[in-house]
């Protein structure tokens, strides 16, 4: 195995809010009847998560799995761990309709942590992130470019969001998140 | 002259004085000023001079709606024109400049245009300058020129930065004056989710200067009290110096804050637009008082009651010593009780109507201030500041019945309601006759997603003027639940419409009388428009110019369209008004940019490599939102010597190219093959699994859109290639026709472009390469031409495909992301013995056109079918269906007389330039030469050593060995031979070794 | 600016986060149709003053497709529903008869 690297390499930046890029993360697509037995038991016998949602988000362990879209999960963990959950995903659904890919390469993944981390995001994204439910997946624009993200904090303890985005864009991303948490630019005071 | 108080300014402090400049000339004002106080205190009315006389002008009003008073402000980076003095606050160092003058302020050349007036009417430029013709370049245009603009124009990049940040709200209030804070209240009790925005540094806006009393306080107080209670609310946000500008679809509004204006440099941004998203918003924006249409109207010192009273009690200015008050209504009774109150003379009370005899007019009189009843003004005296006015009969024609020394016309035309942005949705008006406004009507707001109401009226922005109904109107506005506060206050007599004064004037007194102050419209200029026949409001406001200034007639409009209804003998309702459009007042274009500046600008794709071609000196080309390295310059080479290094390299020994942009879609199910019969002109699920086949993409028009490699990578999964433009595009393609066409079938897609670094390694030693990399049987006969294995290459995971762009032996290899860096430093580093270097996206392209082959984009412009491409072998013949068959066996897709691609060779050697044109004989219908093809790719073979062409030409195929004419630049004519497009390697031996 | 719902995940998107894709329930013709049924599949598009069946994609979201029932002069939406389908669903039909009564499909 040689060198691996993410995107940006771990890059930060501690602004009103700390903004870094999470390193290499596993991640899986998992496309399919998100109602059939046999691919929530494949789910859950691979991650130990039950079946999310429409937009929710279930932990279990090292592993959480995301509700994308009707027939699409993003299943999230350690990167060494992806190659061989996609083995044990595609051996579990031999035969139906379903694929299982890595895709931990095509993506750049960020946090975004701090007690004002919503109003980073507020000056990029076009969501109400009151109403954004603690378990719930948005995908959405992150500027120019698409993303997906999600309130972390319970999984780290800190008022922190999870963002997804294109790997190719992971400058970008990170380019404009650096700029909306810069000191002084507070949306709100207190 | 005008001055500071010794006492009062509620907005002040006077503990904090602050110096600013003023056309150079340092002046102090005091923390809590507008720049319009702060000048008025240092006695400096004249701030600049009018658009097209060049007249001098003051201030006139306090707020958003000052035509007149605009300065350039900051210097450097910083400067920006066209500032209302009224609306920006005053700190420490700012500076200011007046505009429209030369070569001074107090001594304007341009002036001379105002002695001129009576040859600049309505539409003189429409006029004057059609006629004769040559005078317009040599005399009319640079007199234009030098005469046009407001302001000037920043020289430097703006130093600021500027963002902005969504919101959501159930309700959005717009204004906090009274009305905006008891709709504020009344919504964020019943448990609403409010943003309530403010323009100004302050809360409470006009009540506190009017001396309203409300639930039995001072609207100060009052105020204060209801500020607290919202602060106080978590379901209420709250912000200064934030304009709603516009009101849009759906309940969108865009508010524009103005965050660092008055603490420049601060590290913060400068301004932010908010981008809301809002159940409802309430437009409590008040109301503007109308100016009143006498001559000399524009004379500085000539200002709003209210105006007036603003400077007084909120910032301790008086305009001047000696007032006279004109009027058509009782409010302005307001400005004679504060202006002696403060201790100023009071000239006289003019009021145009017949009697006055209300509260207001008894208090005024009580103080022994003169009211005179049914008179006007006949005529300002002054130039530069007014010395007096002129007084005649109301009625009359302008006779003078006596004349009044004073240096302030404290004038009132009665109220408009602001109503933009309850219009700038569709948000209907009404006329109302008896207070004589456009004010909403209720019956016709604005509609949202559901048909719902997304907009309502508060206080004096419904044309409720009196304190008591509009906290009435705004608590019914914001629900009604809960009591609404209560005001008591002077019962007010209704105005009297005065349109012009005196109402006989003649027309030596009407071009006197200025309707839109900035842009020098005057009373005769619209009674002209209508008699040359403008009878529409909208035409007359273009021929006029009539409202088109930076103020958008917030001030002129109302006048104007009176003025034009009387013309036309018509009710002001059957003029009509103009058009309401968003920005209610004019925003940076830094706001609408937001954090889109330098390298935010726009997103730049980057591949794992990108460091690598970076730290190599790449020369970039944008390719989509990619950056590629387009050649990689060394020692002192020429972006075209490097090129050739590239080329000649590439074919004798190895070339590395960073593929990573290429799409890699894959497709899986038991509908697959099926599916890419569909979307491909030629058969895919019949390809054995390891093998790879080019395909061509057409949309249901028949046109080609993308084409790649497919490979076969199991029983149901293909992985398509695209172009690096193509990929998101043909991604969503599929998608498109699987989710709306045929979604019964079994396919699903994923697109994996980015999972991927994919290198090609190309050239004669490329095997050599793979081979000390190591781990794969890379040989001819375990890895033939257009096959696919996977496995570890050097330690790598890898998938090498045997395809090539370049007719060399080629090998593309992809492996994860995260390794390509290394991979590519690998292939680098261990090449060097083969003498491998990388080359950019030029070489690639000359390399691919020197065997032909098509590139999209190039060859292809949205109206190229494959066949016109001589890609007939790529189509199969016996599918029952594909996209774009049925469109291909359309009449003119199936024409034998099309363009069709060839080769193209220069008699002389020369590269043709891009796009040039082939000519025919004769002309068209528009007398144009005929044209009989064009070149789409061209470069100069380092290998041939000499131009090389491809192009589309009208029976081309059938043409070989024709010369064809190509006028390039001055008058030159290229000719070129008509050659078969392949001009290497024709039998394809060199990538089959 | 609109916005739309997506019936896939539920999210109320504003058009930026949507990509459009012009008229809905198009009959696609293909190899063995007549030029005319082939030319009013590609090129006729209707353009009403009024009720509209429109494709868009939750581009910025879901990426599913899914169509639209809106009015072209006010803006209304009568309301969201999956591509999978050639005519509009009763209750979208239904929803736009309550706002819009006499409102004949085909129209
Ligand atoms: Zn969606």
């Amino acid at each position: 195995m040689s060198e691996q690297i993410s995107a940006l390499v771990g890059r930060s930046y501690s602004g009103f809010s700390t903004v870094a890029e999470a390193g290499l993360v596993g991640m899986v697509t998992l496309r399919g009847d998100l109602g059939s037995a046999e691919l929530v038991a494949a789910v859950l016998a691979a991650t130990g998560c039950a079946m999310p949602g429409q937009r929710r988000r279930v932990v279990a362990g090292d592993w959480s799995v995301c509700w994308m879209s009707p027939d699409e999960l993003l299943l999230v963990g350690p990167y060494a761990s992806a190659p061989g959950l996609v083995d044990q995903l595609t051996a579990a659904l031999e035969g139906q309709h379903a694929l299982a890919v890595d895709v931990s390469d095509a993506r750049a993944s960020f946090s975004v942590t701090g007690p004002k981390a919503a109003e980073v995001l507020m000056k990029l994204c076009p969501v109400d992130f009151a109403a954004l439910a603690e378990d719930e997946v948005r995908r959405t624009r992150l500027g120019q470019i698409a993303a997906a993200l999600w309130k972390s904090g319970r999984d780290s303890g800190r008022e922190e969001y999870s963002l997804v985005c294109f790997r190719s864009v992971a400058s970008y991303a990170f380019g404009v998140l650096e700029n909306a948490a810069r000191p002084g630019s507070e949306l709100f005071a207190g | 002259m005008s001055a500071r108080l010794s006492r009062g300014g509620r907005l002040i402090d006077r503990r904090a004085p602050v110096t600013f400049r003023f056309d150079g000339k340092p002046m102090t004002g005091f923390a809590g000023d507008t720049l319009a106080a702060s000048l008025l205190a240092n006695d400096q009315m004249l701030v600049g001079r009018s658009f097209k006389y060049h007249r001098p002008r003051g201030i006139v009003a306090s707020g958003a709606e000052e035509p007149n008073a605009l300065v350039g402000l900051g210097q450097g980076p910083r400067f920006e024109p066209n500032q209302r003095v009224t609306t920006t606050e005053t700190f420490e160092g700012l500076t200011a400049i007046s505009q429209n003058h030369w070569p001074s302020l107090e001594y304007d050349i341009g002036a001379v245009n105002g002695y001129l007036a009576r040859f600049l009417p309505a539409g003189f430029y429409y006029k004057m300058f059609l006629w004769p013709r040559p005078f317009w370049k040599h005399v009319y245009e640079p007199f234009i020129r030098q005469s046009a603009g407001l302001g000037k124009v920043p020289q430097d990049a703006d130093a600021d930065r500027y963002e902005q940040a969504y919101a959501f709200a159930d309700l959005v209030v717009a204004g906090g004056g009274i009305a905006g804070l008891t709709a504020a209240l009344t919504a964020a009790r019943a448990g609403k989710r409010v943003i309530l925005l403010e323009q100004t540094a302050h809360w409470g806006g006009r009540a506190p200067v009017d001396g309203d009393v409300i639930d039995g306080m001072a609207a100060d107080l009052w105020v204060k009290n209801a500020v607290q209670a919202l602060e106080g609310m978590a379901n209420v946000t709250m912000r200064l110096r934030t304009m709603v500008s516009g009101l849009y679809d759906h309940g969108y509004a865009l508010a524009y804050e103005r965050v660092a204006d008055h603490t420049p440099g601060d590290g913060r941004p400068r301004h932010r637009l908010w981008r809301i998203r809002a159940g409802k918003v309430i437009t409590a924006t008040g109301a503007i008082e109308r100016p009143l249409s006498f001559a000399g109207n524009d004379i500085p010192g000539v200002m709003l009651a209210a105006a007036v009273r603003d400077f007084v009690v909120n910032w301790a200015v008086s305009p001047g010593d000696r007032t006279v008050v004109v009027t058509n209504n009782d409010d302005a009774y307001r400005t004679a009780l504060v202006l002696a109150d403060a201790g100023l003379v009071v000239a006289a009370v003019i009021d145009a109507r017949p009697s006055a005899t209300g509260d207001l007019p008894a208090q005024v009189r009580a103080r022994g201030i003169r009211v005179l009843e049914g008179r006007g003004i006949a005529k300002v005296k002054g130039a530069k500041r007014v010395t007096g006015v002129a007084i005649c009969a109301q009625e009359g024609e302008g006779a003078v019945l006596e004349e009044i020394a004073c240096d302030v016309v404290a004038m009132s035309g009665g109220w408009s309601p602001v109503v933009h942005l309850w219009s700038h949705c569709g948000g209907k008006l009404v006329w109302d006759a008896e207070a004589s406004m456009f004010r909403p009507d209720a019956a016709r707001p604005p509609t949202g997603d559901a048909g719902q109401p997304i907009a309502a009226t508060a206080g004096a922005a419904s044309g409720a003027l009196q304190t008591a109904a509009v906290l009435a109107d705004a608590h019914a506005a914001a629900g009604g639940e809960g009591l609404a506060p209560q005001a008591t206050g002077p019962a007010e007599a209704a105005m009297l419409p005065v349109w012009i004064m005196p109402q006989g004037a003649g027309n030596a007194l009407k071009s006197k009388m200025w309707l839109d102050y900035q842009n020098d419209v005057k009373v005769s200029d619209v009674q002209l428009a209508a008699r040359e026949g403008y009878e529409s409001v909208e035409h007359t406001k273009r021929y006029t110019t009539l409202g088109m200034a930076t103020d958008q007639g917030k001030l002129s409009n109302i006048n104007g369209l009176a003025v034009l209804s009387n013309a036309l003998h018509q009710e002001i309702p059957a003029t009509g008004t103009t058009t309401f459009r968003p920005p209610y007042t004019p925003i940076s274009l830094g706001s609408i940019g937001g954090e889109a500046r330098g390298e935010i600008f726009q997103p730049l794709r980057q591949t794992p490599m990108h460091g690598w071609h970076e730290a190599q000196g790449a020369y970039w080309e944008p390719v989509g939102q990619w950056r590629r390295p387009y050649c990689y310059k060394r020692g002192g080479e020429t972006a075209h010597e490097a090129v050739n290094r590239e080329v000649i390299n590439t074919r004798s020994n190895i070339g590395l190219l960073d593929a990573s942009t290429l799409g890699k879609i894959l497709v899986k199910g038991a509908d697959a093959g099926r599916f890419l019969d569909m979307l491909y002109t030629g058969v895919m699920s019949t390809l054995p699994v390891g093998k790879c086949r080019y395909g061509l993409m057409c949309n249901d028009n028949g046109f080609l859109i993308d084409d790649g490699v497919v490979v076969r990578l199991s029983e149901d999964s293909w992985l398509c290639h695209t172009t690096t433009g193509g990929a998101d595009r043909i991604h969503a393609h599929m998608e498109d026709w699987l989710q709306c066409e045929w979604w019964d079938w079994k396919v699903h897609t994923a697109n994996l472009t980015e999972q991927y670094a994919q290198v090609a390694i190309v050239g004669p030693k490329a095997r050599m390469l793979l081979e000390k990399l190591g781990g794969m049987d890379v040989s001819r006969e375990a890895l033939p031409f257009m096959t696919y294995a996977e496995g570890t290459l050097g330690g790598f995971r890898a998938r090498v495909f045997r395809i090539s762009f370049s007719g060399e032996l080629s090998y593309e290899v992809a492996v994860p992301a995260s390794e390509g860096l290394a991979f590519w430093e690998a292939c680098v580093a261990e090449g060097a013995e083969f003498g491998a270097m990388p080359y950019g996206t030029e070489a690639l392209h000359v390399l691919r056109a020197e065997k032909g082959f098509i590139m999209i984009g190039d060859e292809t412009d949205g109206t190229v079918i494959p066949q016109d491409l001589g890609l007939g072998w790529a189509i199969s013949k016996k599918k029952p269906d594909y996209l774009g068959k049925r469109a291909q066996e359309r009449s003119h897709m199936a024409d034998p007389n099309r363009w069709k691609l060839v080769g193209l060779e220069t008699l002389d050697g020369s590269v043709l330039p891009d796009g040039a044109l082939a000519v025919a004989e004769g002309v068209n219908a528009n007398g144009q030469r005929r044209t009989q093809g064009r070149v789409t790719s061209t470069y100069h073979s380092p290998v041939l050593k000499k131009g090389i062409a491809m192009g589309l030409v009208l029976n081309g195929p059938g043409r070989m060995g024709e010369v064809l004419d190509f006028p390039v630049d001055d008058g030159k004519v290229v000719q070129a031979r008509i050659v078969d497009q392949v001009f290497y390697d024709k039998d394809g031996e060199k990538q089959n070794v | 600016m609109l916005t739309l719902t997506c019936p896939h995940c539920g999210i109320r998107a504003e058009e930026t986060e949507l990509s459009p894709g012009g008229e809905a329930h198009l009959k696609r013709y293909g190899p063995g149709d007549s030029d005319e049924q082939f030319e009013a599949y590609m090129f006729a598009r209707k353009n009403p003053k009024g009720v509209h069946f429109e494709r868009w994609r939750h581009a910025y979201g879901c990426g599913k497709w899914f169509l639209a029932a809106r009015c072209t002069a006010t803006l209304e939406v009568f309301g969201t529903y999956p591509a999978q389908t050639s005519a509009p669903p009763e209750h979208i039909i239904a929803a736009i008869r309550a706002r819009r009564p006499g409102w004949e499909a085909g129209q």
